[in-house]
């Protein structure tokens, strides 16, 4: 594979690489790690500084701040990715669907593309919060209902320039069913491009999703979530600033991370920068 | 040119309608009976005959579309009917109280990103890779990756409480508003600096600079009388699209600061579940997003002589 590679000869791109697979591995395996309970209120120990039973020091309520910080992976950075991934899933489907077949289908799915992209996208995710109520599973719904759009939007116009190359018409004559042709021959064409998009809009997500569970119309307490944990630190950010740096600055790097990957991956696929 | 932004506006209608309709039918997916509501808050026990009255008198037995069709000739009028939480609150007068926070709001915000951004991104032309470019390349890529609520707590940590010059929240005078507005306009400021830099740097390569150059005319004349203005009509187009955004952007920093704009009550809204203000306020962002598009298109049209000429 060039494209594996190259990306493997990009140093911040691996670096990144690292952080992220880290970061999923440790939210994947918070439960087994040697840590102490997210949860587990103690107020005679409210606000510790750093020792070597809490590394990164307590909350106000005396949880261990590096054991929420890493269970704050699991709604904070995972379930951003199952959000990206439903996405794709669900925009890749319809840009098959509306490109391949045309008509009346076509039609109808861009219109509604063209509705859902012409609101701003915060003020559609609150449209959708508000109407089912404020919770994880919604927020993920929401994320998945605004971003799907771009992305068929995007595979449509793909598969409308791939759909009449040579090799896509020599398979439709030599009898290939269209799911054949549309995931062997017309798919593995827009990958890239999906690829790129799909690492860049990770941050996004990861925002979005923060930013809600911050509001409190995501993750709800005592469960922990990174922006959830800086709407806490918040209310006692004069007595213990080290709250609010904590899941901030996780934040900042998780998101980094995924617009660097991005960037790289964009660069490795580029035939132009060979 | 008048052909165009004719077209332009007759587009912008169907839009409006399909936005009033996502409006309308997301509210009547929920699973409240506004009827019920209102006998509540009015203090008469929801009895079924009660319940069936109000819901003749309030036309809840009415077509789908019939419905839809007077809910959409009251909102023209600015009637949303009453709150749920409180019958005696309107919620165009819920939303007519909080507006100008909002504004005086996102207007503070954008009028910095104009500022700063401009000055900040001609300078990173002008001086490519020294080193203020290059701090304002690392600026920008933090910008972006940092959540703005983040940069809030931060910034009132540092000035409020810290340095105790600014006043952690609320409103009243130029002070409450200065955190506030820089930190709605930070995550705009960062696209604009890389917008108009590169734009700047793009079109200093052009052979019209050149040109200019080559006739003798001064470097400042060059700079901002050909390439400032020619890449200026991407940064108008793009920052005529972040009105609305930075408006809807506000819901975040309002609460933080406890701003009392819409969005702070459409966040409130959300959590006492007052579906009529939510309603409201999907309507009014909507409406204003196709606006904004609408007028940046036909302000691009009149900017750009090429467009002018070719209607």
């Amino acid at each position: 594979m060039m494209f594996l590679s190259r990306l493997a000869r990009d140093r911040t791109a691996v670096a990144c690489l690292a952080i992220v697979a880290v970061v999923i591995l440790a939210g994947i395996f918070a439960d087994v790690l040697p840590l102490n309970d997210p949860t587990k209120v103690n107020v005679l120990a409210k606000f510790r500084a750093p020792s070597a039973k809490f590394p990164l020091g307590t909350d106000h309520l005396g949880r261990c701040t590096l054991s929420r910080l890493v269970h704050g992976i699991r709604p904070t950075v995972l379930l951003s990715l199952v959000t990206m991934a439903c996405t794709l899933a669900l925009g890749t489907m319809v840009g098959l669907v509306s490109g391949y077949f045309r008509g009346t289908v076509d039609e109808l799915f861009m219109r509604t593309c063209d509705i859902l992209l012409s609101f701003p996208s915060q003020v559609m995710i609150l449209a959708v919060v508000g109407v089912l109520g404020p919770g994880m599973m919604n927020v993920v719904l929401a994320n998945i209902v605004i971003k799907w759009a771009w992305y068929a939007r995007m595979i449509r116009s793909s598969v409308i320039r791939f759909g009449d190359r040579g090799y896509v018409l020599f398979s439709k004559v030599s009898g290939a069913g269209t799911p054949f042709i549309l995931f062997r021959h017309i798919l593995p064409g827009v990958a890239s491009e999906l690829l790129v998009l799909a690492s860049l809009d990770m941050g996004w997500v990861i925002l979005n999703i923060s930013t809600l569970s911050f509001l409190g119309l995501g993750v709800q307490a005592p469960a922990p979530e990174w922006g959830a944990m800086l709407s806490e630190a918040k209310e006692v950010m004069g007595r213990a600033p080290l709250l609010m740096f904590v899941p901030g600055t996780a934040i900042m790097a998780v998101v980094s991370a995924f617009n660097l990957i991005g960037d790289s991956v964009r660069d490795a696929m580029d035939p132009k920068t060979l | 040119m008048k052909a165009y932004i004719a077209k332009r506006i007759l587009v912008s209608i169907p839009l409006l309608f399909g936005i009033s309709f996502i409006a309308f039918v997301l509210v009547n997916l929920i699973p409240v009976d506004p009827a019920e509501v209102i006998l509540r808050i009015s203090d008469v026990y929801p009895t079924e005959e009660a319940v069936t009255e109000m819901r003749e008198q309030l036309g809840l037995n009415d077509p789908f579309l019939v419905r839809y069709g007077k809910w959409l000739s009251k909102s023209l009028r600015f009637d949303f009917g009453a709150t749920f939480t409180n019958n005696n609150r309107t919620v165009a007068g819920e939303i007519a109280r909080s507006l100008p926070a909002t504004l005086e709001l996102a207007g503070a915000a954008l009028a910095i990103v104009v500022v700063v951004s401009l000055a900040a991104g001609i300078s990173c032309a002008l001086w490519r890779n020294s080193l203020f470019d290059r701090a304002m390349r690392l600026l920008v890529f933090v910008g972006t990756a940092m959540p703005n609520y983040w940069v809030g707590l931060l910034l009132m940590w540092l000035f409020a409480l810290k340095l105790d010059v600014l006043p952690t929240s609320g409103t009243g005078g130029m002070k409450h508003l200065i955190l506030p507005a820089v930190t709605l306009s930070l995550t705009y400021i960062s696209t604009y600096i890389r917008l108009i830099r590169n734009n700047m740097i793009e079109n200093m390569n052009e052979e019209y600079v050149l040109y200019a150059d080559a006739r003798g005319l001064r470097r400042k004349t060059v700079i901002f009388g050909h390439v400032l203005r020619n890449s200026l009509h991407t940064c108008v187009t793009a920052l005529g699209m972040s009105v609305p955004q930075l408006i809807a952007g506000t819901v975040v920093i309002e609460n933080i600061f406890a701003w009392p704009g819409i969005g702070r009550l459409c966040i409130s809204a959300i959590f006492n579940r007052d579906y009529p203000v939510i309603q409201a306020y999907i309507l009014i962002m909507g409406v204003l997003f196709i606006f904004c598009n609408l007028a940046v298109d036909i302000l691009h049209c009149l900017m750009d002589p090429r467009l002018r000429r070719a209607g």
